[in-house]
């Protein structure tokens, strides 16, 4: 591969997007880790690529089915008292089932499939390029009235409730925040892309400093870096993107094991 | 229903609370403005979860809790949440509710720019009862606020208490009698 492929106005759709979203997924996975619920990103994005393959049958695009299926999900863990690992690990077994169920069962289901679980981001088009730029700007946007609910939540459960505040605009806000995340980071990279970048940068970057503030900002700048030399990676040595981004997230994990300064 | 005294916040008449089922009850107590009242009893008779139904996380299955209108209110948990590996400093702990203007005491000056996950359980368990002590709320529950502090903590706590701002009172839970004989205006006693 050239270097000026990786220029090519071709591929700059599919590289803003992804940088888009290695950002937008980063930061999610940050909160989605605040409240002990990073897997359920992993079963949104399975749940997200299950629906977006009904969209075939249904003559509807893959966006549409892709977020109603995952908001179904996101509504009903809503539903449930305290949900925890165990629920977003069914979460993930039903949603790897029905994807690959519907799958064989749908006319060109396997290849939609494939490229759900495993990701096509140089077929991005403008459209997830706007959708991908809007996630980031609404997640920039509900910071500074979104994070301190989500944090007060966390730290002080029942703040809320003894002070008559109604909690569920903030928690809307951010499960529609975390399906459009999955959603997105699903159709344009794939499912389990999508939950490296949830899972792994906000896993080392509160394990390497101090402070919220700082641990936000390393875990979006670490997601954009990893993306980038992803990106990179896999059009110079012309290997598929996403098992690239996860190799290189996996491999990055490794420091982790610089010691904190506490 | 029992008179609620003068600028009464909250008034408990016959409650019987739990979650699935009833675990505590009927209890009927209320706290004033300005005073501390101490919630006392053996264990499992139902003091946490009293102060759950305060805050509406426990069911409240017969009697009623009347609030003053408006009433703000801070809970400071048995076992506070501390979830693991949060790089959040004391700091930031605090600051989620406290006001910003409340003076720091002295044991809690080193804790504020150390990440939360680094503090020993008595170090956080302080930072969140001052937290809780130094937000600007009506009522302040504290559910066993003295565990896992050592000496030189638990006297401070004694003298948040003593310097709270006017108007401010304490429904405190402690399994230590001395500690609520020496610091509640009343204690209500819950059965086994």
């Amino acid at each position: 591969m050239s270097d000026w492929l990786l220029f090519d106005p071709m591929f700059r759709v599919a590289f803003f997007t992804g940088l888009a979203l290695a950002v937008a997924l980063s930061l999610t996975g940050a909160w989605l880790r605040l409240r002990g619920e990073w897997l359920a990103a992993f079963g949104l994005a399975q749940i997200a690529a299950a629906g977006g393959i009904l969209a075939l049958p249904l003559g509807v695009p893959v966006t549409l089915t892709a977020t109603a299926a995952a908001a179904v999900a996101a509504a009903l863990r809503e539903l449930l008292p305290r949900p925890d690992n165990s629920h977003f690990a069914l979460m993930i077994l039903l949603g790897w089932s029905a994807a690959l169920i519907l799958a064989g069962n749908v006319h060109h289901g396997q290849v939609i499939g494939e490229s759900l679980l495993r990701g096509q981001l140089y077929f991005s088009h403008p459209g997830h390029l706007a959708a991908a730029a809007t996630l980031v700007i609404a997640l920039c946007a509900s910071l500074p009235w979104l994070q301190p609910r989500l944090l007060r939540e966390r730290f002080f459960p029942d703040w809320f409730s003894a002070n008559r505040i109604p909690a569920w605009p903030h928690r809307l806000l951010f499960s529609a925040l975390v399906v459009f995340s999955a959603v997105l980071g699903t159709i344009a990279m794939g499912a389990f892309p999508a939950f490296a970048l949830f899972f792994v940068p906000p896993w080392i970057a509160f394990s390497l400093v101090r402070g919220w503030n700082a641990a936000l900002a390393l875990s979006a700048g670490l997601g954009a870096v990893l993306y980038c030399a992803a990106f990179t990676l896999a059009m110079a040595l012309d290997q598929p993107f996403g098992p690239t981004l996860v190799l290189l997230l996996v491999a990055a994990s490794m420091l982790r094991l610089v010691p904190p300064r506490d | 229903m029992p008179e609620p005294s003068a600028g009464g916040l909250v008034t408990a008449d016959q409650v019987t609370a739990g979650y699935t089922g009833p675990v505590t009850g009927p209890v009927s107590f209320h706290v004033a403005r300005d005073e501390i009242v101490g919630l006392g009893g053996p264990n499992g008779a139902g003091k946490s979860t009293l102060l759950r139904a305060l805050t509406g996380t426990a069911r409240v299955f017969s009697g009623a809790i009347e609030r003053a209108p408006g009433l703000r209110v801070s809970h400071h948990w048995q076992r506070p949440e501390r979830p693991p590996a949060l790089p959040l400093l004391g700091r930031e702990l605090v600051g989620l509710i406290a006001a910003a203007d409340a003076p720091v005491p002295e044991p809690a000056r080193a804790l504020l720019d150390r990440p939360v996950r680094a503090l020993s359980g008595g170090q956080f368990q302080f930072l969140q009862t001052w937290a809780c002590l130094a937000a600007p709320v009506d009522l302040v529950l504290l559910d066993e606020p003295t565990n896992n502090l050592d000496g030189t903590a638990i006297s401070t706590l004694a003298g948040l208490l003593g310097e709270r701002p006017p108007g401010r009172s304490v429904l405190m839970v402690s399994h230590e009698r001395p500690f609520l004989e020496e610091h509640c205006d009343r204690i209500v006693e819950l059965g086994g």
